[in-house]
Parts: structure tokens; C-alpha cells; sequence
């Protein structure tokens, strides 16, 4: 059990530091080192600027050292919680973020809440219940949702909700709460403004995991245990609710270490369309205006962010199927 | 006499039907496996129809000037936003001929906007294969016929709008043509590339199993882990600006390959791993035969089909992935056309209040990608031996 | 010795009516089973000896259905009950299951689910035949685990079933059969997936659980090897019908379908003469969708009467008391001794 904790760890660490690799090419990659890049942007916007303050900068990120080096002194500096300054913002990038990190993650969750909420049910309701109208449906439905990108469906519901019911669907906040301080009440608000989102991030993982619980129920339900179940004298009912339903769940928690990292990569896209204030729009702002620091930054926590979620995903799993707990896999 | 449903074959029946049975059976038993994997592919409608759709758009994206009709990149400021306006098939006294009236916009002092009406006074016949803008035939022939027109004196691109316009007053319906041809085809450069990387990787790991297997199954899982799109866009705004947008597009292109390979890599894994345990193989090492004859002789040919099939599902992945660049701005700009440049002019919902046509783009997206999908299903279903 | 008859199969007929066509997996079996006594079900695979212990518990999957013929089943008063005409999700039939009949498997993997334990399993198939609390359904299973020999029960209890070795796991299952105290246990191939060794236990186990309970034994195998060592009666099954059927010593000694003569040739012999070759059947089972005409048989049979065994389906011969022979060889006086002449 624990030798299989240790290997996801080890390999969330890996990931994270491919990612890391990644964001610190993104923020070394454009011509020029950033802090020229910032300087002409300073000077073009009238900020008067001392080379000083250039050489300081340099001499502190180490620019004219090796890029290992610079890496090693990026990295150093992250891990001790300093992510570095917007110079778009001129402001710490962690400020930049402020909030829009945990509401990130709160978007995402939701969406995953929603996808096993939705998918689950239907996948085994198909399974159970092949080839009548409602599995038809669900295939169908299914396969449209897989195919509709998420933002296209983002954008698809903004119009409905603008036509039909009159009201702007984007956002996470009212207005008269998007500024205000934390309450209740702007918590209930967010709850209010939550499920679109949800909804919109969620369809497409909700259709893959319909698929996948589906093909996997149908493969148990054939299996040998269920047959002794029934000969036992459990009703049908019980006899595939307590076993193959139960077994079939294992490949799809495992599924959710995949569909994972795709929500949170759908939620830039999607947030940007809903405008919410979450880490999307800035990480498309701050790359259209090269604020490379600031989208670096957001790149990475976003890769943390995913990485936590596999791995929590992975001991859920391992929480699920005894062959993991007792190092049969 | 308890019959069975089928009488069944028996040497010496005389039966007509039972020989016609008989030969059946040896169709089969004696088809090649392409010829099984087509029997039952035909059996797939949906699968079939898909194939046809796409065939469907791939004649469209080959020959995308001939069915334009307005030249894709003449903005005329205007005229945008004109609601799509359907040919009139028939005209007033009933004989058929297609005409359309020409608009007159005039704006409505109340709202600000600018109304379009028809003015049927004046009807102005569309033409089969009349002149328009000139441009080459399949990369070949400069020429300037196109499938429909309007008579020499008129312009189309002042008349026949048959999905409207957008914002800079472009003909909505030819742009759509040819961003089809863009969108359908930029993809599958990273599919081709995806392709030899997870034939090549997913092959060696399953083929050889040991070290290699556990380092590029680490490999696909640190992949599969990452969030893609923050990465695509983040190395998509890095690359330098200089670069034409055709250039920073194929760079991107590759950048999606070299992260989306993994699908394919864990397919032909799996598949590698189940046929180096088949009897055949091991028969075939036994007497000696090279690995790289046993994978090229053996292995290889009954993958085609089960990569055929991974091919054909990675490449609504791409699509996705260009509308989705293009969209925020980061992936193809203009003047390239693509769906996602297109759909770039919808992003705000006043836009799209205002001209719910500028979402037409969305539905070639969603018709390719589902058709893709199916016809992969299809034929994935068709490669498997042991299915129904 | 028939008197005390537990399950009486009558001209039991079960088809899979597919969208394809109509299997007839099994076409008209009858048999006895008697308290205390087994009764062995011989046949190659495909015979739909598997789907005649399924239809017996009326878990046919679909699109099988009992199309005809009778189950009887003698309650405990001594009254027959017809399982055909039961609703096979009904309350009775589920107390039939596991309560009157208990069923194992011949794959012990994949009979029990891997994610639960060993004891989880057990104690609900306790519970479910009767009220026990939790506590006490641990402790029946845990006598259950030591009746069938498993060395440490409490332990066992808490492991899945992928934690055991093949023959625990067989034992395991057959606690699992056992748990409700059936009068019938049917055993479908239980030994084949086992090594030679372990065979010979898990049959030796059953026959000793046998004799303790005086239960009856359904044994469905391929193996005549296994019939041998425990059968008291034996149906021989081709196609899905009954081929003959007799007293383990008629079958064996004095076989009489041809089927059931070349099945017995078949079978290595210690005192064969060296390297000589196995007599084997010629031809391969035909798929029950494709039954041939009249006798099943007659197309792999070797002394198939050409314009009779193509065409019409023989007649079942009863020369003693649960003795029947169905072929065109025996039965009809005139057309017996017509045979023997040809023979000489």
C-alpha cells in the first residue's frame, strides 16, 4: 500500500517538475529576458525607469547566469511562496491572483462533482438497461457531448440564457456582490452562479464517463460472481447493485485521474467565455500582453493544482479497490 | 420432427438453400482480413454515414473556391451583419429559377441598428458555374468560375448572402467554405505526427516490455496528467511574434502532437502486449525470424486496422484543439480562416444578440467531430475479430 | 432406491431466442436426482449441461427461456413443486436459491467478486436464508470455512478471494454453496480449473460433506474420470439432449450409444499398448444452432444407418428401471435384431 502511494507521489513530483520546466521555458522563451521585455514596456507606457533598478533585477533573478542556474534560483524562489511580480500589473503576481486561485478550484471540483453526479447514474442505468430508448439516448446524448467543445457550449448557453430568460449566465458573482467582501450572502451567490459553469465543464467528461461506466458494467455483469450472487437468492436488483456495479466503479475512479486534468485545461478556455473571475481570463491576458511571469506563475499553480487532484484521485482508488491496498496491482 | 430455424449444411443434401449456405461459409473463411473488416464495417449505418459526411467535407475542403461564391477576405464595412437571405427558388408567376433580391439597409432611428429589406422590385437570377473572384483550382489553374453566381454586371459579394455576414461585412457562407478546408487540414500534420510518435513508442513498450515499458509508461502518465490548454496557450504566446502565423500555428501543431501522441501510444500498446503472448509469434521467434520482421511481417498488419482506428478518433482531438487556439486569439489569427478564427468574431454575447448567424461555425465543428468519432467507432468496431 | 426423489427434470427445453434465430441449447433432458446420491451430467462443452443448472435455478441469462417440460422440485413436506412455472425473480424462487440448491462454479477466481471479502460474501449468502445478526453469520461462516477444511477460517474471513490458492478458493465457494444448509448442491465442473492434486481433495471434501448431510449431488463435467470416482447415476447429454443414461456401472461397463462408447474409448487406458494412438471422435461438436437432422449424432457417429439416423430422431429405449438409451440402434425389436445381422 505504501510502496503504492510512494510511486504516485513520486510521480506527481515528476509531473510537477515537467511542468515546472514548461512554465520557466514560457518565461525564458520570448526574445530579450523579461526584465527588457518589462523595461520597454515601462518606457513605452511614459514610467520613467533606471537602469539600476534593470541591473538590480537581473543581478537578482541571476539573468546572466547559466538558465540552470536561473531555473534553480525561479524555482527556489516559488517554493519559498514568491511567485515573482506582474510587471503588466506591477504588482506581486500572487496579489494579481488573489482569490481567483481557490475559485479555480472550486469551479473545477464542481465540474467534476457534477460529471460523476451525472455519469454515473446514466452509465449504469445504460448498462442495466442495454439497448432500450433510454440507453439509445444516453449514447446518444453521449457522443454530442463529446463532440461539442466545451467553450462552444459555454458560448451556445450565454446566448440561450440571454434570449430566453433574459439574464446574463456569466460570471460567478452578482454585481452587487463581484467586489464586495466575503459574506453569506456572497457565498450563497456564488452557489447561485456555480452549476453553469459546472454544468459547461462538466458535459463533455460526463459523456466520456458514461462510455467508460457503461462498457465496464456490461463486461461485469457478465462475470461468473454475478451468477453465484443470483444463485444465492439475491434479487437481480441487489445482486448487480452490491457486486459487478460495485466492481465496475474501480476503472471508473481511475478514469477521473484522466478526466481531471482535461477540466481543469477546459476551465481556462470556458472561464474566459463566462468571464469568471477565476485564473483563466488572467492567464489569457497576461499571455496576449506577455506578461510572461505572471502567465509562468499561473501555469504552474494550475499544474499543482491538477497534480493534487490526480493524486488525491489515485488514493481514492487506492481507497476503493483492495487489489491497490494490498499490492495485488 | 423437431426442425432447427436453419437447416443446416450436410454433404450430400441436394438442397438448394443448404448450398447456398455452404458457399457463404467459404466467402468467409477464404476473405482476407480487409474484406471481413469491410463486411462488417458495412453493417455499421451510422459509421457508413459518417464516412460519406466526411468524404462530404473533404470534397468541400479540396475544391473551397469553386464553392465560395464572395470573396472571403473583401470586407465591407457597410455591409456587416446582413441576416442570411435564402435563394428564392421559384419566382412570382411560379416557373422555377433561382433569384435573390437584392437588400437595401436603412437604419432604424429608434434602435440604431441598420435593417435589411429585400427590395423585390429588382430579381437577380444565380447562375451555375459563374464568374466571381479569380483564384487557383486546386493550388493549379487560375480561374474564376465558381458553382454559383450572379450575371456578369452584378457583383455577389453585394447579393447572394446566404448565411449573412459578420462584423466586417464578409460573406459568412464562403468564409465558412474555407475555413473548413484550413480546419480540416492544419489537424492532420500533429495527427501524422502523433501517429509515428505513438506507433513508435507504444510499439517499443510493448513489444519489449522490461525498462523501456516502465520509462515511457511514465512518460504517457506525466503527460496524461498535465493540463494541456494552459500549456498549449502558454508556449503558443511564447513563441515569437516575428513568426508568420502559418509558422507559429505548425510549431504549435507540433507542440500538440508531442503531448497527444499517448492515446495512441497506450492503444498500440495494449495491442503489442496482447500479440506478443499469441502462439504465432512465439512460433515465428522460434524459428528464428527478426524482431523487426516478426513486427513488420506479423504484428503490423493486424494493427493497421486498430490504428486506422485510433487515427481516425485522434483527429477530432486536433480539430478541438485549433478551434479552441484560434478562438482565444492564440492559434491561427487572420487572414487565416478557420472555424476558431471565425467563431473569434462571437466571443462577446452582445455580438452574438445582435447576429446569432456569426455562430453558424460551430455546427461544422460539432458535425466533424461527431462524425469523425463515429466512423473511428466504426471502424474500431469492425477491426476487433471477436465482435458481434 | 428411488424412493427418495429430491429433483425430478422432465423433457426440460431451453432455448436463447435471439434476433438471429432460436438456439436450442437444451432440447428435452429428464432426469432424477435422489437425496444422498449423485448424479453426474456428462458431456463435451457446448452440451448445455451448464444451461440445464442454470435453468434448474432459473437463472438463465436472456434471451434464454424454458420453453417446455417440468422441474420438480419435493418441498420438505414431501410435495412437489413445478420451478417452471415459478416467476424466476420471485420470492420462492429466491429461497430455493442457495436455500434448497446451492451452486459452484468451475472458475473459483472469478466466482466470487474481488472487492469484497471472502466473509462478506459468506455472511450474506447466511443471512439471506436466515436471521442471523451480523455476529453470528461471522461465527456460522467461520464453522462453515473450517467444515471444508480451510486451515485459518477467522483469517479468511477478511481476505478476498484472489488471496487464496485455487483449492482454498473452490473450498471457500463451496462454503459459500453450503451456507444455507441446500438439500442439493449442483457442482459445475468444480475440479477442472484445479490441479490433479487438489481434484482429487475438493471431490473427496464433497463426497465426505455428502454423506455428513445426505445431500444430493449434481455433478456437471466433462471429465469421466471424475464421474467415475462419484457418480451414482449418470445422464449422458449431446447437443443439448439426453443420450443415454444409466447407473454409473451401466455406463461404464456396459455403455451402449455409440456416443457414450467412443467417449469411453477416448480415455487413455494404463494398459493401452504403448504409443498406440487415443481413439478420438471424428469431427468437432456442431454449434447447437446448427443441430444436424434426426439424430444429432449421426454425422460424427460411426455406425450412423444411412436414410434413418439423417432423418428421423430416435425413439428413447427404457430396457430397465432408470435405464434409457436414445438411439435408433436399440429399442424397436425388429430393427435391433435387423442391426445385429448387419453386424455379423
Amino acid at each position: 500500500m505504501w510502496a503504492y502511494i510512494l510511486r504516485r507521489a513520486a510521480l506527481g513530483v515528476l509531473t510537477l517538475f515537467v511542468i515546472s520546466i514548461i512554465s520557466f521555458a514560457i518565461i525564458q522563451l520570448p526574445p530579450g529576458d523579461f526584465v527588457s521585455t518589462a523595461l520597454a514596456e515601462l518606457a513605452e507606457s511614459g514610467t520613467e525607469t533606471a537602469d539600476e533598478f534593470a541591473a538590480q533585477l537581473r543581478a537578482e533573478y541571476g539573468l546572466d547566469r547559466h538558465i540552470v542556474v536561473q531555473y534553480g534560483i525561479w524555482m527556489g524562489r516559488v517554493l519559498q511562496g514568491d511567485l515573482g511580480t506582474s510587471f503588466f500589473h506591477q504588482k506581486p503576481v500572487l496579489e494579481v491572483i488573489g482569490d481567483r486561485l481557490p475559485l479555480s478550484m472550486l469551479v473545477s471540483v464542481s465540474a467534476l462533482v457534477f460529471t460523476l453526479l451525472i455519469a454515473i447514474p446514466i452509465g449504469i442505468y445504460s448498462a442495466v438497461r442495454q439497448y432500450s430508448a433510454g440507453d439509445h439516448i444516453a449514447t446518444f446524448l453521449g457522443f454530442l457531448g463529446l463532440a461539442t467543445p466545451n467553450f462552444l457550449l459555454a458560448l451556445v448557453m450565454l446566448y440561450a440564457g440571454f434570449l430566453w430568460l433574459d439574464v446574463s449566465l456569466a460570471g460567478l458573482f452578482s454585481v452587487e456582490y463581484a467586489t464586495a467582501p466575503w459574506s453569506l450572502a456572497k457565498l450563497g451567490d456564488l452557489l447561485v452562479h456555480l452549476p453553469i459553469p459546472a454544468i459547461v465543464l462538466g458535459t463533455a467528461g460526463a459523456a466520456q464517463l458514461i462510455r467508460i461506466t457503461r462498457a465496464n458494467l456490461l463486461d461485469e455483469k457478465r462475470q461468473p460472481y454475478v451468477t453465484t450472487a443470483r444463485a444465492k437468492g439475491l434479487s437481480n436488483r441487489r445482486a448487480i447493485g452490491k457486486y459487478p456495479v460495485r466492481v465496475a466503479m474501480n476503472p471508473v475512479a481511475s478514469s477521473v485521474g484522466l478526466l481531471f486534468p482535461n477540466i481543469v485545461s477546459g476551465a481556462v478556455i470556458v472561464s474566459v467565455v463566462l468571464s469568471l473571475p477565476t485564473m483563466g481570463p488572467v492567464l489569457l491576458s497576461s499571455l496576449l500582453s506577455q506578461d510572461m511571469y505572471l502567465a509562468g506563475a499561473i501555469i504552474l499553480l494550475l499544474g499543482a493544482f491538477t497534480v493534487l487532484g490526480v493524486f488525491l484521485s489515485d488514493l481514492a482508488l487506492m481507497w476503493l479497490d483492495p487489489r491497490i491496498r494490498h499490492g495485488n496491482l | 420432427m423437431g426442425t432447427s430455424e436453419r437447416p443446416p449444411p450436410r454433404p450430400g443434401d441436394t438442397g438448394g438453400g443448404n448450398v447456398a449456405v455452404l458457399v457463404e461459409e467459404d466467402r468467409i473463411s477464404v476473405a482476407p482480413q480487409w474484406k471481413l473488416m469491410w463486411w462488417r464495417f458495412r453493417k455499421h449505418k451510422v459509421a457508413v454515414s459518417a464516412g460519406f459526411v466526411i468524404a462530404a467535407f473533404y470534397l468541400v475542403a479540396l475544391l473551397a473556391n469553386f464553392f465560395a461564391y464572395s470573396d472571403p477576405d473583401d470586407s465591407r464595412p457597410a455591409q456587416s451583419f446582413i441576416p442570411p437571405s435564402p435563394i428564392q427558388w421559384f419566382a412570382e408567376d411560379g416557373t422555377f429559377g433561382p433569384y435573390v433580391h437584392p437588400l437595401v439597409g436603412e437604419r432604424d432611428f429608434e434602435t440604431f441598428k441598420k435593417v435589411w429589406e429585400a427590395d423585390e422590385t429588382v430579381s437577380i437570377p444565380i447562375q451555375l458555374f459563374a464568374r466571381g473572384y479569380e483564384y487557383k483550382l486546386l493550388g493549379l489553374f487560375d480561374t474564376d468560375i465558381h458553382l454559383i453566381g450572379v450575371p456578369e454586371g452584378y457583383e455577389s459579394e453585394s447579393t447572394i448572402f446566404l448565411l449573412g455576414t459578420d462584423n466586417f461585412g464578409r460573406d459568412i457562407f464562403s468564409r465558412l467554405v474555407l475555413a473548413t478546408r484550413t480546419s480540416l487540414t492544419i489537424g492532420l500534420v500533429g495527427v501524422f505526427l502523433s501517429l509515428v510518435l505513438g506507433v513508435t513508442l507504444g510499439g517499443i513498450s510493448g513489444y519489449y516490455g522490461g525498462v523501456p515499458d516502465s520509462i515511457i509508461q511514465r512518460i504517457i502518465e506525466i503527460l496524461r496528467s498535465v493540463p494541456v490548454i494552459p500549456l498549449w496557450l502558454g508556449i503558443a504566446a511564447a513563441l515569437p511574434l516575428t513568426w508568420s502565423p502559418t509558422r507559429i500555428y505548425f510549431s504549435i501543431t507540433i507542440i500538440i502532437s508531442l503531448i497527444g501522441w499517448t492515446t495512441l501510444g497506450r492503444e498500440v500498446r495494449g495491442r503489442f502486449l496482447q500479440l506478443r503472448h499469441e502462439d504465432f509469434i512465439m512460433a515465428a521467434r522460434l524459428c528464428g525470424a527478426r524482431d523487426g520482421r516478426i513486427i513488420r511481417v506479423h504484428m503490423v498488419p493486424l494493427l493497421t486496422s486498430h490504428i486506422i482506428a485510433a487515427t481516425t478518433l485522434a483527429v477530432p482531438l486536433m480539430i478541438i484543439a485549433e478551434t479552441s487556439l484560434s478562438f482565444l486569439g492564440l492559434g491561427l489569427r487572420p487572414p487565416a480562416i478557420s472555424w476558431g478564427v471565425m467563431l473569434q468574431d462571437a466571443q462577446n454575447v452582445q455580438t452574438v444578440a445582435q447576429a446569432i448567424w456569426m455562430l453558424i461555425p460551430v455546427a461544422p465543428v460539432i458535425l466533424a467531430v461527431l462524425a469523425f468519432n463515429f466512423l473511428g467507432d466504426g471502424v474500431r468496431d469492425a477491426a476487433d475479430p471477436y465482435g458481434g | 432406491m428411488r424412493t427418495d426423489r429430491l429433483l425430478s427434470v422432465r423433457n426440460l427445453k431451453t432455448y436463447f431466442l435471439a434476433d438471429e434465430g432460436v438456439t436450442k441449447a437444451v432440447d428435452g433432458v429428464s432426469f432424477d436426482v435422489s437425496a444422498g446420491r449423485t448424479l453426474g451430467i456428462v458431456g463435451e462443452s457446448g452440451c448445455g449441461k451448464s444451461v440445464t443448472a442454470l435453468s434448474i435455478l432459473r437463472i438463465v441469462d436472456d434471451p434464454g427461456r424454458i420453453v417446455d417440460g417440468e422441474i420438480l422440485l419435493t418441498k420438505n413436506d414431501g410435495t412437489p413443486v413445478d420451478l417452471v412455472t415459478q416467476r424466476p425473480n420471485g420470492k420462492f424462487m429466491r429461497s430455493v436459491r442457495g436455500g434448497e440448491i446451492g451452486l459452484v462454479f468451475q472458475e473459483p477466481m472469478t466466482s466470487f467478486s474481488p472487492v469484497h471479502t471472502i466473509g462478506n460474501q459468506l455472511t450474506e449468502a447466511i443471512r439471506l436464508h436466515e436471521r442471523l445478526n451480523k455476529a453470528e453469520a461471522r461465527e456460522r461462516a467461520a464453522d462453515l470455512l473450517t467444515m471444508v477444511g480451510i486451515p485459518r477460517p477467522a483469517a479468511t474471513l477478511d481476505q478476498y478471494s484472489w488471496e487464496l490458492s485455487g483449492g482454498l478458493r473452490q473450498r471457500a465457494m463451496i462454503a459459500h454453496a453450503l451456507a444455507p444448509d441446500p438439500r442439493l448442491l449442483i457442482a459445475d465442473e468444480p475440479t477442472t480449473a484445479l490441479d490433479v492434486t487438489t481434484q482429487a481433495q475438493i471431490l473427496d471434501l464433497m463426497m465426505s460433506l455428502q454423506e455428513e448431510r445426505s445431500m444430493a449431488i449434481m455433478l456437471i463435467t466433462h471429465d469421466l474420470g471424475v464421474i467415475a470416482e462419484t457418480a451414482d447415476d449418470v445422464v449422458v447429454m449431446y447437443l443439448g439432449r439426453e443420450v443415454e443414461q444409466g447407473s454409473v456401472e451401466n455406463i461404464f461397463y456396459d455403455p451402449q450409444h455409440p456416443y457414450t462408447r467412443a467417449l469411453l474409448r477416448s480415455i487413455p487406458a494404463l494398459d493401452a499398448a504403448p504409443k498406440a494412438k487415443l481413439p478420438a471422435i471424428t469431427g468437432s461438436v456442431p454449434h447447437p444452432f446448427d443441430r444436424p437432422s434426426g439424430c444429432s449424432f449421426h454425422p460424427r457417429c460411426s455406425e450412423a444407418i444411412e436414410g434413418l439416423c439423417d432423418i428421423e430422431e430416435p425413439e428413447t429405449w427404457r430396457p430397465a428401471e432408470g435405464r434409457e438409451v436414445v438411439c435408433h440402434l436399440f429399442g424397436d425389436r425388429e430393427m435391433a435384431v435387423s442391426i445385429e445381422g448387419r453386424r455379423s
